[in-house]
């Protein structure tokens, strides 16, 4: 009873401090060029300032475009209520593994292509269409790369790939290298920074996601924009906790969980500064690229499965 | 040092042999291949290094610092003076696109891991997992062969063969004696002195380094 507790409260703080993790890092880049930055709670108030306000709608949305922020927001938020933040064996990991954890990221962006043409704009197509030629190519990458760790674990629950890193200590390890180099394209990619997408600028003839976006007001488009802050986190902490698990709380008792809460934000912190440091670093590179890095990222994955199979399991 | 942690550093550096291989198939630009060439020569000299430790066959040593000046400095440096004076320093034109090599290496990978399984369960070395990986990397370098239509992207790739296989010697049988070994080492040098000479005529032919124009002359 008490686990479901826990993962109650690690599901609450991932959808809370979406919106900080995303103002930190854009805290972090604004240092970086020199420049102050939004406070940090500018994020929380912005979406306070767009629940306030009315919706516009366009006279030919459908059903379907009011319902899919609600979709994308409960998908990505269970799914962000799946991955173990601070605990190693949550419930809800045990219910629901990597591919269902896939699935639900795929649905919401599902609903957000399908919401993109419902209105019939040029600039929602067009990005629904770019949003899902890159999502065939990220899925399976992202896939293959976590299962690495999978085969590692036999099997595809988070608890138990966390339970065999844990226990096979610090190895030097060529195929996890390989897994997490793949997710680390793959999560840029996904999220939307700097070398595939651009987060900061609202016009700009290469966007992806907010073309898909740019018809939402309101409400609507806070809960999208949320979704989005929490997608950002959740891929975050996936990296953290299945690549470098060391100090997550095996046992639920609240000083060992307290702890483990802290390492994350730590973690978390050090992670976050070396993305702004990589944005401010590298430049947007140009949307025909983009499947060729995501196939690098493809490469990488089953680079890492065959060195797995190749270097590691005859040992 | 534990000999489990020396085993790990054998297969991280032949992991990094099959990285640098996938680099060299991926670059587009013609000094950035010869930078990646220069450091596979690097990374090789110091596989040789590690497995002379970990396996104690001293003369190892002496093949790694030999590889270490050849294939490290000397042949990067013969390249890149030609690329200078040859003026071929735009971009790489593969034959097949960039992605679908990168896959195709990657079902060559997967083609080395099935046929040297057999290999592998005979030998008794510390190396013996690692004799897929340089079976991939020989596969690859001639992938790099056939898919290149310039004359110096393809002497790029058989010097990385000749890298492949001295690492698969390495890895199957500690190296080979050597004399052999030293041997082999000057004739990759005075081919790629030849090479050089080869590429200036080719150019004064027929103004270009690409190899179809040899073909039409058939």
């Amino acid at each position: 009873m008490s686990l479901w507790l826990w993962n109650l409260v690690e599901a609450l703080l991932m959808v809370g401090l979406a919106p900080l993790a995303t103002a930190l890092v854009k805290r972090f880049k604004a240092r970086l060029q020199n420049r102050r930055g939004p406070p940090l709670l500018q994020a929380y108030r912005d979406l306070a300032k767009l629940f306030g306000k009315q919706p516009v709608l366009a006279e030919q949305a459908s059903w379907l475009f009011r319902t899919a922020p609600y979709v994308i927001f409960a998908a990505t938020a269970l799914a962000a209520a799946i991955v173990p933040v601070i605990l190693v064996a949550t419930p809800l990991t045990a219910a629901a593994d990597v591919i269902a954890l896939v699935a639900l990221l795929a649905l919401a962006r599902f609903f957000t292509a399908l919401a993109a043409m419902d209105v019939g704009t040029a600039f929602g197509g067009m990005g629904a269409s770019r949003e899902m030629t890159f999502a065939a190519l990220t899925e399976p990458a992202m896939l293959m790369s976590i299962f690495v760790l999978s085969i590692a674990a036999h099997s595809t629950n988070m608890t138990a790939m966390i339970d065999t890193v844990l226990s096979t200590g610090l190895g030097l390890r060529p195929s996890l290298a390989f897994a997490l180099a793949a997710l680390v394209l793959v999560a840029i990619a996904e999220t939307g920074r700097i070398p595939v997408d651009n987060p900061a600028t609202h016009l700009e003839l290469t966007m992806v996601h907010e073309a898909m976006i740019l018809e939402y007001s309101g409400r609507y488009l806070a809960l999208i924009e949320w979704a989005n802050q929490i997608k950002l986190l959740l891929f975050a902490t996936l990296l953290l906790n299945l690549f470098f698990p060391w100090g997550m709380a095996v046992d639920a008792d609240p000083a060992s969980m307290l702890i483990a809460a802290g390492v994350w934000l730590c973690k978390l912190l050090v992670l976050f500064s070396l993305l702004a440091l990589f944005e401010t670093w590298m430049a947007k590179m140009r949307i025909f690229r983009v499947p060729e890095y995501l196939g690098l990222a493809f490469l990488l994955a089953i680079l890492g499965m065959l060195t797995h199979y190749i270097l590691e399991v005859g040992v | 040092m534990r000999p489990e942690l020396l085993q790990q550093w054998v297969t991280v550096a032949a992991a990094a042999m099959l990285l640098i291989m996938f680099a060299l198939l991926a670059q587009r630009h013609m000094r950035a291949l010869l930078r990646w060439f220069a450091l596979q020569g690097v990374v090789l000299a110091l596989t040789s290094a590690l497995v002379a430790f970990v396996a104690e066959v001293p003369e190892l040593y002496i093949s790694a610092l030999l590889a270490l000046l050849l294939k490290g400095l000397l042949l990067p440096w013969l390249l890149w003076r030609m690329v200078v004076r040859l003026g071929v320093h735009r971009e790489v034109e593969p034959l097949v696109n960039v992605s679908v090599t990168l896959l195709i290496g990657a079902a060559l990978v997967l083609f080395a891991f099935y046929v040297s399984l057999p290999i592998e369960k005979l030998s008794q070395l510390v190396t013996r997992n690692t004799i897929a990986i340089a079976l991939a990397c020989v596969l690859l370098s001639m992938l790099m062969m056939i898919t290149r239509r310039k004359a110096i992207t393809q002497v790029v790739g058989f010097l990385a063969l000749e890298n492949a296989l001295f690492f698969t010697a390495t890895a199957a049988t500690y190296g080979m004696p050597l004399v052999v070994e030293i041997g082999v080492a000057f004739d990759v040098l005075i081919a790629a002195l030849i090479f050089g000479l080869f590429f200036f005529q080719i150019r004064k032919t027929f103004d270009s380094l690409d190899l179809k124009h040899l073909e039409e002359k058939q």
